[in-house]
């Protein structure tokens, strides 16, 4: 009898085992599949279209011929803009949140409730806020400057969220010794916990770039529709997610190139996370084994 | 922190950079999406003929190009409809024009629908195709959303109000009236002619329908038989001078005809 | 200079930019206000929940469907998202650590990065058509839960991978000791423990289905109307400042700001829910 009891609850064990494997099996089958049949669509509507002359020639015709190398260029501009504001005041305030806040407190719970809402804001109001305070109250018109601006406030909580969560991780026994030996907030910080919390800054700052390029509705109000060659950060430039709207919605026949300029967008990204997570690993493993 | 300094200087010297070109003459030109992209391409190509100078149009809806041009943030403003009594502060100068063509979906067997059938249908009186000779199936009625020159057109026209309209999708832009309608074999919808004959011409399974026994086409929309059109306009606040005065004059001048058409809007002249 | 004095001035440094951070919520909420203000104080914020209906062009201004509509997309989208989520973080961290858990994580941080355009569009021309066999018109509610879930889906498998692969070690190696198998440690240990977390990112994921626009304006049909069904066409807060915006003057363009702000004080509300529940938050 006994054993036999142990026998069926074993069995049940392995059988809800099984289970459970098999859900999260079906669960990741849903995902990619899903995924792959959204790329294989924009490889096949988008792929006869992208050659050499694509990446390095200028939009003709409303962008249904030529192709889109300025747009590349104005997206990677508003794209620095963003991060070379955002991440120094993102990493900042996650410092202060992560190292010099009580868990708890008043000025910590404060800052964080305000960049969960702003997390939150739909794009399109950032677009108009934008507007409103970069474009017509900084007097900066539409620019790169502007819509990179825009997009900073919008990633910010991003890059602060990740960063902060990242600094949490690092086990406080390393603070502890670092204080024990004497040595400065400020310089254990730069030495040691920002190099081993640099895996998640950079996890988030993909994440927040992954936002900002796949990034509509606030910067066809800030860096606005013009799609030449911009020649400095005053002027109008359209990126590329504004292209692939204004080809979808709003231009006849321009649905190849839309989604010939959404495979580079993908291409893009990958680029940009592969080299940078090859980036924070090594910069960890030099950091940690030097010191 | 230095290198945050350092980026903030980086960032105020890049404010002070002013665009070399800046002092021979700039325009700034906003509104209509519609038009966008046919300004863009005649901005491009005044721009080749007249070295120096630089027009930047900027996208965003008629309402914008109105409030833009009476502010001052722009020169010129695009608007795709006639102004109304309120607006003729403005001068408004026609660059091309457009009509508004009922679609259907390829398949659907119905040929011609008349004036008080599309009410009825708009107003969801009739929600059968069998009712007006078609094949059986629920009528899908693709309308405009609130604020669009193509639907003010179409109320006017047909004289009903927003609210009488009984709508099962309503769309913003052109494009995706054309793209819901070529998905779905029972919708209705209304939108520009010239993209409408593109579309249906490179194999999108729409059609065009004639409207009070003219056919929707580029020809009719010109020679003024169409009744269902509207004029696209730039408009300034002022009586135009200088570089402005210049570009429009370009923008309406045969210089430009194959660039309206390019864009699948009808030229003023031949 | 002495390590206590350059740590008093980084402080000023990290509280200025901090501060600086803040700064941008109460000007981006000042703006709405100042936005708003006309038409609320014209018409009293009663009419946005009693007026007949929402028709501009003729000054009835009832946000109440499309309040309706936005909590019902992005209810539908969280009931999809969260299981695939976890389940997504579950299986990277428990059942391929290696290179297929890798690839995973790759899907899932370049579907974070699909323009919303790009979505829609495949939405418009793929899932609309196949909901339309089974209802017309197609374009829907369960269109836009459906896109949406997809666009929210990495927020959480993310955040559930993180908060998991923050699981100390230890907690693994006594449940192995006990013998435990493998669904007994992820039902019994590791999803307790990271519960906060996971409520956290679902919570975080609900701010950006209620924020999303483009994406959602494209499939799910845009009629102002309270939905009776998943196949009934809907319109949300955000598709009707998207929609209008661009055409809209003088009280018109107003309601729109009323929009903004209806949305931003129910993403206020969901974070404070998710700041309660405490937990570590990745975004994305």
């Amino acid at each position: 009898m006994h054993s036999l009891a142990v026998y069926r609850s074993a069995h049940r064990i392995a059988l809800r085992d099984r289970t459970l494997q098999l859900l999260v099996l079906a669960a990741v089958v849903v995902i990619t599949s899903t995924f792959g049949w959204l790329l294989l669509d924009i490889v096949w509507h988008g792929a006869n279209r992208i050659g050499w002359e694509f990446l390095t020639a200028a939009p003709r015709s409303a962008g249904r011929n030529g192709g889109i190398a300025p747009i590349l260029l104005a997206t990677v501009l508003i794209l620095t803009v963003a991060l070379a504001v955002s991440a120094p005041l993102g990493l900042a305030t996650a410092i202060l949140l992560s190292e010099f806040s009580r868990p708890g407190g008043r000025a910590g719970y404060w800052i964080g409730l305000s960049l969960d809402i702003l997390a939150g804001v739909p794009s399109i109001v950032f677009g108009l806020f934008g507007n409103a305070f970069f474009c017509v109250w900084l007097g900066l018109g539409f620019s790169i400057l502007s819509g990179g601006l825009t997009l900073a406030c919008m990633v910010l909580p991003i890059l602060i969220r990740t960063a902060e969560s990242g600094l949490r991780t690092v086990p406080n026994d390393w603070r502890l010794g670092a204080a024990a030996l004497g040595i400065s907030k400020a310089s254990a910080l730069v030495n040691v916990l920002i190099p081993a919390a640099a895996p998640a800054l950079v996890a988030g700052l993909m994440l927040g770039i992954g936002r900002a390029m796949a990034e509509t509705a606030a910067l066809i109000f800030t860096s606005g529709y013009v799609d030449r060659m911009p020649a400095s950060l005053l002027d109008s430039g359209r990126a590329i997610s504004v292209h692939i709207y204004d080809l979808t919605m709003n231009v006849a026949g321009g649905d190849r190139s839309a989604y010939a300029s959404a495979l580079v967008l993908i291409a893009l990204l990958i680029l940009i996370n592969g080299a940078a997570s090859w980036l924070a690993e090594r910069t960890l493993k030099r950091r940690i084994t030097a010191s | 922190m230095r290198i945050g300094t350092f980026l903030l200087a980086g960032l105020v010297l890049a404010t002070t950079m002013q665009p070399a070109s800046s002092a021979e003459g700039k325009l700034v030109i906003t509104g209509s999406s519609t038009i966008a992209p046919l300004a863009a391409e005649m901005a491009k190509r005044f721009e080749e003929k007249s070295p120096g100078t630089r027009i930047d149009v900027q996208s965003g809806g008629s309402s914008r190009g109105i409030g833009d041009a009476r502010s001052g943030l722009a020169d010129i403003g695009m608007v795709s409809r006639a102004l109304k009594s309120d607006e003729v502060d403005l001068k408004a100068f026609a660059i091309a024009r457009d009509g508004v063509s009922l679609i259907l979906h390829r398949d659907n067997v119905v040929s011609a629908l008349s004036d008080q059938q599309i009410v009825d249908i708009y107003t969801g009186k009739i929600t059968d195709w069998a009712e007006v000779g078609g094949k059986a199936g629920p009528i899908t009625v693709v309308n405009k959303a609130e604020g669009r020159s193509t639907l003010e057109l179409f109320l006017h026209h047909f004289k009903l109000k927003a609210s009488d309209i009984k709508a099962q999708v309503v769309i913003g832009d052109n494009q995706q009236g054309i793209k819901t309608v070529a998905g779905n074999p029972g919708a209705i919808g209304y939108v520009s002619i010239g993209t409408a004959e593109f579309e249906a011409r490179a194999g999108t399974p729409i059609k065009l329908l004639g409207m009070a026994g003219v056919a929707a086409s580029v020809e009719n929309v010109r020679n003024g038989s169409f009744p269902l059109a509207r004029p696209l306009n730039l408009v300034t606040s002022a009586e135009p001078q200088g570089l402005t005065k210049a570009f429009i004059d370009f923008t309406k001048s045969a210089e430009a005809y194959d660039l309206v058409r390019e864009q699948y809007f009808v030229p003023l002249g031949p | 200079m002495s390590p206590s004095a350059r740590d008093a001035r980084l402080l000023r440094w990290l509280a200025f930019a901090a501060g600086l951070a803040s700064a941008v919520l109460i000007l981006i909420v000042l703006f709405l206000m100042q936005e708003s203000w006309p038409v609320i104080a014209r018409y009293g914020l009663v009419h946005f929940v009693s007026a007949r209906g929402w028709h501009p062009t003729e000054g009835t201004f009832n946000l109440v469907p499309m309040l309706a509509a936005s909590a019902a997309t992005s209810a539908l989208a969280i009931a999809l998202a969260t299981p695939l989520g976890v389940a997504a973080a579950i299986f990277s961290r428990f059942y391929a650590a290696g290179i297929v858990g890798r690839l995973l994580h790759w899907v899932i941080v370049l579907l974070a990065g699909i323009p919303s355009v790009v979505l829609g569009l495949w939405g418009l021309t793929v899932i609309v058509p196949l909901i339309l066999k089974v209802a017309p018109p197609g374009t829907s509610l369960l269109a836009g839960s459906l896109i949406l879930a997809l666009m929210i889906l990495p927020t959480i498998a993310l955040t559930t991978e993180a908060a998991l692969a923050s699981l100390p070690s230890a907690y693994g190696i006594g449940a192995a000791a006990l013998g435990l198998s493998r669904e007994a440690i992820i039902i019994n240990i590791a999803i307790p423990a990271t519960k906060a977390s996971i409520f956290a990112g679902v919570m975080l994921a609900s701010a950006r289905a209620l924020g999303e626009t483009m994406a959602v304006l494209m499939v799910s049909g845009n009629v102002v109307q309270l939905p009776k069904s998943l196949f009934d066409p809907v319109r949300t807060l955000t598709a009707n400042i998207a929609l209008e915006m661009a055409y809209a003057t003088g009280d018109h363009r107003a309601s729109l700001f009323v929009s903004g702000l209806a949305l931003t004080a129910v993403v206020l509300a969901l974070a404070a829910v998710a700041r309660r529940s405490g937990g570590q938050v990745v975004h994305a």
